[in-house]
């Protein structure tokens, strides 16, 4: 069956316009709008948030120790009577910081080692790659946490660990990708024309690689934050006071039964980004054809 | 009167654009399918063939719905049956053979268990009475040694018996109906000829009444008693075989019988311009009135209504009459060869053998080659500036593998390569110059894969030409405007995608960029056999066109004899990297031939109902060259003894530049195909 009804005609596009296209293909859908509203909504009140809090959220207040939500503490106060929703709203700041650069970094040299290998093959991505297997094998958290008890938690090393721990899988993936669009014969065709091998990587391989590597990106972002999370949970994340929804939550812990409250803000907070990061993957994938199981055949 | 099995009232198909409207895939189908009846549908790709195949079995593709009328089975619409009924009677009554037979068999799992399941699945035989049934269908569908092939996995079969495999299993239900969308598409012409025999037997055989969808009406010459014509998602014309194809009374199934290339007659087949409309976009007068060579007012003002002629067909067309009066469309004229210059060799081949093997460690260490027997050895060739040879053999044979010495891709293992009499071409791509890069170009075979789906159509052809020349700006957007117009297409193309393009558009930007450097010779690695033959026509139309204008050389290499027949000067015969013939065309398509020439010939579909294929080898190829002998002795019906198994036949020329690889005398050669061409 021809796809007749994708046959129309197109303006020239510039980067912006291609970016403007996924977009609207990505809101398109539901569940990738809603993806999109909640990944904006967090970015934002994530640069806002230090304008807009109610209260300062060192504020220690020994009077108001464990109240429930009321109309002063919209979502109540927590064990030292700190107001949570000020709380949770700085909460986030730290985690998608150190997340969103590690997140860059680790597609970086994940997909350029990966396209690298893809490209080169031989020995040298035999065993490159066996190295990269066993790297795949480590419990990653024990992994983390090693480094962190070594090194320590300033956000310059967590970003360079979990930039460095997340970027193995994408040479997988990116390996494979290059592996799919090298034996096409559109590189065929380049190669037996005689451009560089630069031209090669750039201008045939590159773009088909991006959209398999900026799903992958936003999988590792949720995943990253996930991580980030659970270090803070454990207890060797950010140091306090900063607030982070991992410490609040592992915080309110003990207190549970007798405050949720304390609990139930941070936990929706972390649980909507990380959904809104996934629903917005998943949308990206379908939007730049990668998901093609999905993909209705008219 | 026999009661038909599938009845097809008034059904119409589509889907909802996103402006809520309802365009349809199909429109007013009325069909009906007797028992032990085989027919033939036909059209171009998105006429709505395996949509209205598929709606037979109950199924539509995700997004279709019924816009009106109903498709009954045994008397029962299939769209109001419940899932149960629905399984029930798929694969059991009605069975599908898909296209890509490869892909529809689990990689995973032995042939035996495959097909076993699809016993299991329609009777209550025991684990040994399946069994016997399972070697029963192997058997039916020709396959020699089925306890071997049990065990065997999908990849381990050719294409040919992968698609056995699944005729088998689709055998294994004892259908009333088998629905075969497009089963031999994709495959050699041999091999092709031989599933068709097969399955014109076993119409025979089990009574099973057939729908075989195809583009090639060549194909469904072979195995049809009744033949409709679709386009655009509506029946144009519906007749006995016979007639349709001796007498086509619709203007679109003539051009369809125009376009494919036959044996007798080396000319370019005539081209039908244009594209089917989109669902939807046939408006209110006949949906061919665009395409069509006697369009009047009428036809675009009213839609013709299916109506019977008098010799018992049905016809959508104002003018069935008119149809048989329409003049033969002309074809291009070809190069004129005989002011080729014959001392003026642009490629010449001495004694060049090519292998993919690798050399190991030890062999590095060592300094020596790998003793293996090369993919492609022992040729000798010569191509002379501007004339078109023809590289013809299936697939293994290893014509690919010779366009890619001469890219570059792979220098070959040993002998020379020498270009314009001076240069030599034993290098690779990195090694060679510009200029020399530049003269040569390359077409791919799927232009799906030969064309990078991000780049526009802009961008593809710029390429060549900033590599090249170094053109940039608006000198490049106008060379590229000039490019598209030397391929017939429009300058807003220059902004399309791939993926908005149609497959024979596709082909044609392939063409352009390779003609964007200008080269002085082209090779075309079977550039249409990916194509509708509609399609195929008008791409060898713009070769031929190209080539006048340019004086390009090109070497055409297919697995299609009628198709190079319809292009090439000289032909070049291969089997197994290995030169069976070579000479000017005419004699090559003559008496005597070589054995292996003389099976290709056989097997090419002419759409005529009187024509017999004539199946005289086996259409497994074999996977290795042979170590010593004729490289196709393991095959050739003429086998004369110990010589062609031990000895490299000589080449026995014919004069007038052709030559025949083998040991059986050329008068004897000549005497047997003589006899046997009289026998059948």
């Amino acid at each position: 069956m021809m796809t007749t009804t994708n046959i129309e005609y197109v303006k020239k596009k510039g980067v912006f316009a291609g970016f403007l296209t996924v977009l609207s293909a990505m809101i398109s859908r539901s569940s990738g709008l809603l993806g999109l509203t909640l990944v904006a909504f967090h970015i934002s009140l994530a640069i806002v948030s230090p304008a807009i809090t109610p209260y300062d959220f060192k504020d220690v207040n020994a009077q108001i120790i464990l109240n429930a939500p009321s109309y002063e503490h919209l979502f109540g106060t927590d064990s030292l009577g700190r107001d949570v929703l000020t709380r949770t709203m700085l909460g986030g700041r730290q985690a998608l910081l150190v997340t969103t650069i590690a997140t860059i970094l680790a597609i970086t040299w994940g997909g350029f080692l990966g396209v690298l290998l893809g490209l080169v093959g031989g020995r040298l991505d035999e065993f490159l790659m066996r190295i990269v297997d066993a790297f795949l094998c480590l419990p990653w958290i024990l992994v983390l946490l090693l480094i962190v008890v070594m090194v320590g938690s300033d956000p310059g090393v967590l970003i360079a660990t979990l930039g460095f721990f997340y970027g193995i899988p994408v040479i997988r993936v990116a390996r494979a990708a290059t592996h799919d669009v090298v034996a096409q014969d559109f590189v065929t065709a380049a190669r037996a024309r005689g451009e560089s091998r630069s031209t090669i990587v750039w201008r045939e391989l590159a773009p088909n690689v991006l959209d398999v590597l900026l799903v992958e990106g936003a999988m590792r972002w949720s995943w990253m934050l996930l991580a980030f999370s659970s270090l803070s949970f454990l207890g060797f994340g950010i140091s306090p006071p900063t607030p982070d929804w991992g410490m609040m939550i592992s915080n309110s812990l003990s207190i549970m039964s007798l405050a949720p409250w304390t609990a139930l803000a941070p936990v929706v907070a972390l649980s909507s980004l990380i959904i809104g990061i996934n629903l917005s993957a998943d949308a990206l994938a379908k939007a730049v054809g990668i998901d093609r199981a999905q993909k209705a055949p008219i | 009167m026999r009661e038909a099995l599938v009845q097809v009232k008034n059904l119409g198909i589509g889907f909802t654009s996103q402006a809520k409207l309802a365009l349809p895939i199909l429109r007013n189908i009325d069909l009906q399918i007797r028992e032990g009846e085989t027919i033939g549908l036909v059209g171009e790709s998105g006429c709505g063939k395996s949509t209205l195949a598929l709606a037979m079995m109950g199924y539509l593709k995700s997004g279709l719905r019924v816009l009106e009328g109903e498709s009954l089975f045994r008397g029962c619409n299939v769209f109001d049956m419940d899932k149960q009924t629905l399984e029930g009677i798929r694969g059991g009554e009605l069975a599908l053979i898909p296209q890509n037979a490869g892909q529809s068999l689990t990689p995973s799992a032995r042939i035996g268990r495959q097909i076993d399941e699809s016993v299991k699945l329609h009777t209550d035989f025991s684990k040994k009475e399946r069994h016997d049934r399972v070697i029963d269908l192997l058997l039916q569908v020709r396959l020699p040694q089925p306890q071997e092939l049990l065990k065997r996995y999908p990849h381990e079969l050719s294409g040919g018996q992968q698609q056995r495999v699944a005729i088998a299993m689709a055998l294994a239900g004892e259908p009333d109906v088998l629905l075969l969308d497009e089963p031999t598409t994709g495959l050699d012409v041999t091999t092709q000829a031989h599933i068709l025999e097969l399955l014109r037997d076993l119409a025979t055989e089990t009574g099973t009444a057939m729908v075989y969808v195809s583009h090639d009406l060549g194909a469904i010459a072979r195995v049809s008693d009744r033949i409709v014509v679709m386009y655009a998602g509506e029946f144009v014309l519906e007749g006995s075989a016979h007639q349709v194809l001796k007498r086509p009374a619709h203007p679109y199934a003539r051009g369809l019988l125009l376009s494919i290339p036959r044996l007798k007659e080396a000319v370019v087949p005539a081209s039908m311009p244009g594209l089917p409309p989109p669902p939807g976009g046939a408006g209110q007068g006949c949906a061919f009135a665009d395409r069509c060579p006697m369009t009047e007012q009428l036809c675009r003002d009213k839609r013709p209504v299916l109506e019977p002629t008098a010799v018992q067909e049905l016809v959508r067309c104002h003018f069935p009459e008119r149809v048989e009066q329409l003049p033969l469309p002309e074809s291009p004229k070809r190069r004129d060869r005989s002011n080729l210059d014959e001392l003026n060799n642009i490629l010449r081949f001495d004694n060049v053998a090519i292998t993919y093997a690798k050399p190991s460690i030890v062999d590095q260490i060592l300094n020596r080659q790998p003793d293996v027997t090369p993919t492609v050895d022992k040729i000798d060739l010569t191509i002379y500036r501007g004339e078109t040879v023809g590289l013809v053999g299936e697939s293994g044979s290893g014509k690919s593998t010779i366009l890619r010495a001469i890219a570059g891709l792979l220098p070959p293992q040993s002998g020379t390569i020498t270009y314009d009499g001076t240069k030599s071409l034993n290098t690779s791509v990195g090694e060679r110059e510009k200029d020399l890069l530049r003269s040569i170009q390359l077409i791919f075979q799927n232009p799906d894969a030969s064309l990078n789906p991000r780049h526009t159509v802009a961008e593809i052809l710029a390429q060549p030409l900033r590599l090249y020349f170094g053109l940039s700006g608006d000198e490049l957007r106008e060379r590229c405007v000039t490019l598209l117009e030397q391929v017939r297409l429009r300058p807003d193309y220059l902004e399309r995608l791939p993926s908005q393009l149609s497959g024979g558009e596709k082909q044609r930007v392939a063409v352009a960029r390779a003609f964007a450097a200008e080269p002085e010779l082209v090779l075309c690695d079977e550039v249409t056999s990916a194509l509708d033959v509609s399609v195929q026509a008008a791409v060898l139309h713009l070769l031929t066109q190209l080539q006048v204008n340019h004086g390009t050389t090109y070497i055409f290499v297919s697995h299609d004899l009628a198709v190079v027949r319809a292009l090439a000067d000289r032909v070049a015969v291969l089997y197994q990297g290995r030169l069976c013939e070579m000479g000017p065309s005419e004699n090559v398509y003559r008496s005597p031939s070589h054995p292996y020439t003389e099976v290709l010939l056989g097997a090419v579909l002419e759409p005529d109902p009187d024509a017999e294929p004539v199946l005289a080898a086996e259409d497994a190829v074999d996977l290795f060259p042979p170590a010593k002998g004729c490289p196709f002795h393991r095959r050739c019906p003429r086998h004369i003894g110990d010589i062609c198994d031990n000895e490299t036949p000589p080449w026995q020329p014919t004069g007038l530049g052709h030559a025949i690889r083998c040991h059986i005398p050329l008068g004897e050669l000549r005497d047997m195909q003589y006899q046997s061409a009289t026998t059948h």
